[in-house]
């Protein structure tokens, strides 16, 4: 039986709103606890992409796997990871999802098929290519997401895992999410052609949609996850959307001119996906009020995993020697 | 104890794994029909979702190997030559190599990277390096390297059998060689070396093909009334310190013998480890026996000048224990 993708429920889209908004407030959280100079390391930041990640993994269960990328703190929550073992990950403490031995750029949790964060731009193609094929020898249905960025697009392996999951009809969903930047390189500069064209010659059905609206991305990949749930080979997704925070948090302080216009941020703001989201609910008859319990409540939640996270004890260092393997002491 | 051809003898340890954990799969260029004999019959005997030719993408092979692995499945990649590991180098440094420790421990890693390595043949430089220096700087990689069929089989089942990543490297051009190959379960432990042979006047520590030559000069050495010890590592992370230790307490001279280039070797690690814990235990400087630093020359002639022989071996131990400065 064939889902309708045609309109999300209210239910479904309150639930999609929520996670938008649990990765907003935990964002802007981390900016600003990065700029006020407490975290280690700078983050980068998903703001105003929140309807791809969300549109896309409100599709997925824990069985199924995604691989994300250096911005991946909204794919992790998307995925249903749990922002306090987030938070207490980026604020380097020992209850972090990793143990504070990833970090921003390293989320993973693989109790719910996150495979993890990356540092290396491209890095997921083929950990996500490799879930795939797992995903295809279990023989349950099961899917990989592998979320990568425009800039990274770019890379060879890109070709190779079409190659690959085409040739062995991978239930691989390749997400390009567009943004048009690459650190400070403009997409135009930096990619030929149109990405969504790459995927012809592999024979692999590609499908672009306006990536700040998640009504519109959980349509889309409502269908091409379920065609891969039955068989139905790899897809491309183009998620066409914005930072409209920089590459990284604060990078004001280390550039030494801006490489983007305001007038270009604020029409992308103008646009922001959780706004929109807000405007869908409306139209579904959603009551303003409801929807202000909702935001109060994702925010209490937040504080209350923000200040837990504070005052988590830090790693132990008598760890480190014993991380590299798994099985050390066997020797 | 049977006797086995190294390549059979790794071929025997894929069937008897693979046939015990149906979660082994592997993957690579042409192992179904297989180049150097190691995988042959694979493909027949156990279907192509278990065993599959690959395109030729290494980069994205590495990192699928730890996708499959994180997803479950026990990948055992064959990368054919050794230097195409470059090509994947990649996802074994910066995912293989990494995310068990980046994820807190949540990632298991059971991956077996194989490939053949080593020169000798005149397959010239793009087909015959000896990576694994490469490899023991990465930490969170074991690296496995047999000198003969028994190990070979052992070492290999227990690559496939550990959680944690492992490069196995079959020397080249050895796939012929007959060697002795305990009957039954055969596993050999990683992390123990092998006293290949007894003797009191210097440690010989040799890896992988250059045992052989170890043994030939320890042969000729003999002759001319030096007695060698030779110690086989077999694997070089993790690394028997212990017993190259006790050996140079006995010999108090240490020559190592290792293919690599010479420049940070795994010669120069073993080197180091005796400056550092055998300092008082010499009663002569550290030999090591190496590829200079130079690529491998195509005609014979030439790269028989710069590959380890023993010849070289038999002329520096023979410096050392009459005192003079070696080579
Ligand atoms: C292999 C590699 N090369 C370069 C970098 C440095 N780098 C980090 S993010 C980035 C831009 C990536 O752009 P894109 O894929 O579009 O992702 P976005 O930042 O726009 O989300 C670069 C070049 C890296 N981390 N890894
Ligand atoms: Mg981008």
């Amino acid at each position: 039986m064939r889902n309708d993708y045609q309109n999300p429920s209210q239910e479904t889209l309150l639930a999609m709103y929520e996670r938008m908004l649990v990765i907003r407030e935990t964002e802007e959280y981390l900016g600003a606890q990065f700029r006020a100079g407490e975290l280690p390391a700078g983050v980068h930041l998903y703001i105003g992409q929140e309807a791809s990640g969300v549109g896309i993994c409100a599709h997925l269960s824990d069985e199924d796997w995604i691989t994300s990328t250096h911005r991946g703190h909204g794919h992790f929550l998307a995925k249903g990871g749990d922002p306090y073992a987030m938070i207490a990950e980026i604020h380097a403490k020992a209850d972090g999802v990793c143990g504070g031995f990833g970090g921003t750029m390293h989320v993973a949790d693989l109790s719910r098929g996150i495979l993890g964060a990356n540092g290396i731009v491209g890095g997921g193609l083929g950990i996500a290519t490799g879930a795939a094929f797992a995903a295809k020898l279990d023989g349950k249905g099961k899917v990989a997401a592998c979320f990568f960025g425009d800039g990274a697009a770019n890379q060879g392996t890109l070709m190779e895992a079409m190659n690959v999951a085409s040739l062995w009809k991978l239930p691989l969903l390749l997400v390009c999410e567009h943004n048009g930047w690459s650190e400070f390189t403009r997409s135009e500069v930096a990619t030929s052609g149109n990405i969504l064209d790459r995927a012809q010659p592999f024979g692999i059905p590609a499908q672009e949609v306006d990536g700040n609206d998640v009504g519109a991305v959980w349509r889309v990949a409502g269908e091409m996850i379920e065609a891969m749930r039955n068989d139905g080979g790899p897809g491309l997704l183009l998620t066409h959307t914005y930072r409209t925070r920089g590459h990284v948090e604060a990078e004001i302080n280390f550039l030494s001119q801006s490489y983007r216009s305001e007038e270009e941020v604020a029409s992308w703001e103008a646009r922001d996906p959780l706004d929109r989201a807000v405007a869908l609910l409306a139209e579904t008859g959603m009551a303003t009020e409801e929807i202000l319990v909702v935001r109060e409540r994702v925010k209490t939640l937040i504080d209350a995993a923000a200040a837990r996270a504070q005052a988590a004890p830090d790693p132990d260092p008598a760890l480190v020697k014993s991380m590299m393997f798994s099985e050390v002491d066997a020797w | 104890m049977a006797k086995r051809r190294f390549i059979q003898a790794i071929n025997d340890a894929m069937f008897e794994e693979m046939e015990r954990d149906p979660r082994i799969i592997l993957f690579g260029e042409d192992v179904e029909i297989s180049m150097f004999g190691d995988t042959k019959g694979l493909r027949d005997h156990f279907g192509p979702d278990r065993v599959r030719d690959t395109p030729i993408c290494e980069a994205l092979l590495t990192g699928m190997a730890v996708g499959m692995a994180a997803a479950g499945w026990r990948p055992v990649l064959h990368m054919m030559f050794s230097n195409f590991m470059y090509t994947g180098f990649d996802a074994i440094a910066n995912q293989m190599s990494k995310l068990h420790l980046m994820t807190g421990g949540q990632m298991k890693l059971p991956i077996t990277v194989m490939a053949g390595f080593g020169g000798g043949r005149s397959t010239a430089a793009q087909h015959s390096d000896c990576p694994y220096p490469l490899f023991m700087n990465l930490g969170g990689i074991n690296v496995a390297v047999p000198s003969n069929a028994g190990d070979a089989k052992g070492l290999f089942k227990t690559a496939v059998r550990s959680n944690d990543p492992a490069i196995f490297l079959e020397p080249g051009g050895r796939g012929g060689e007959l060697g002795e190959v305990p009957d039954g379960e055969h596993l050999v432990s990683f992390g123990k070396a092998a006293i290949r042979r007894e003797g009191r006047d210097v440690t010989i520590v040799a890896i992988g093909a250059m045992v052989k030559l170890a043994d030939q000069a320890a042969k000729a050495l003999a002759a001319n009334g030096v007695e060698a010890e030779i110690i086989d590592p077999r694997t070089l992370v993790p690394l028997d310190e212990e017993t190259i230790l006790a050996s140079i307490a006995k010999t108090r001279r240490l020559v190592i013998v290792d293919e690599a280039r010479d420049r940070c070797s795994a010669a120069s690690q073993i080197a180091a480890v005796a400056a550092d814990r055998g300092f008082g235990l010499l009663k002569a400087p550290v030999k090591r026996v190496t590829v200079p630093n130079v690529c491998m020359p195509y005609a014979p002639v030439l790269e028989r000048s710069v590959y380890p022989s023993s010849e070289r071996i038999v002329s520096t131990v023979l410096a050392l224990v009459s005192n003079q400065e070696a080579i």
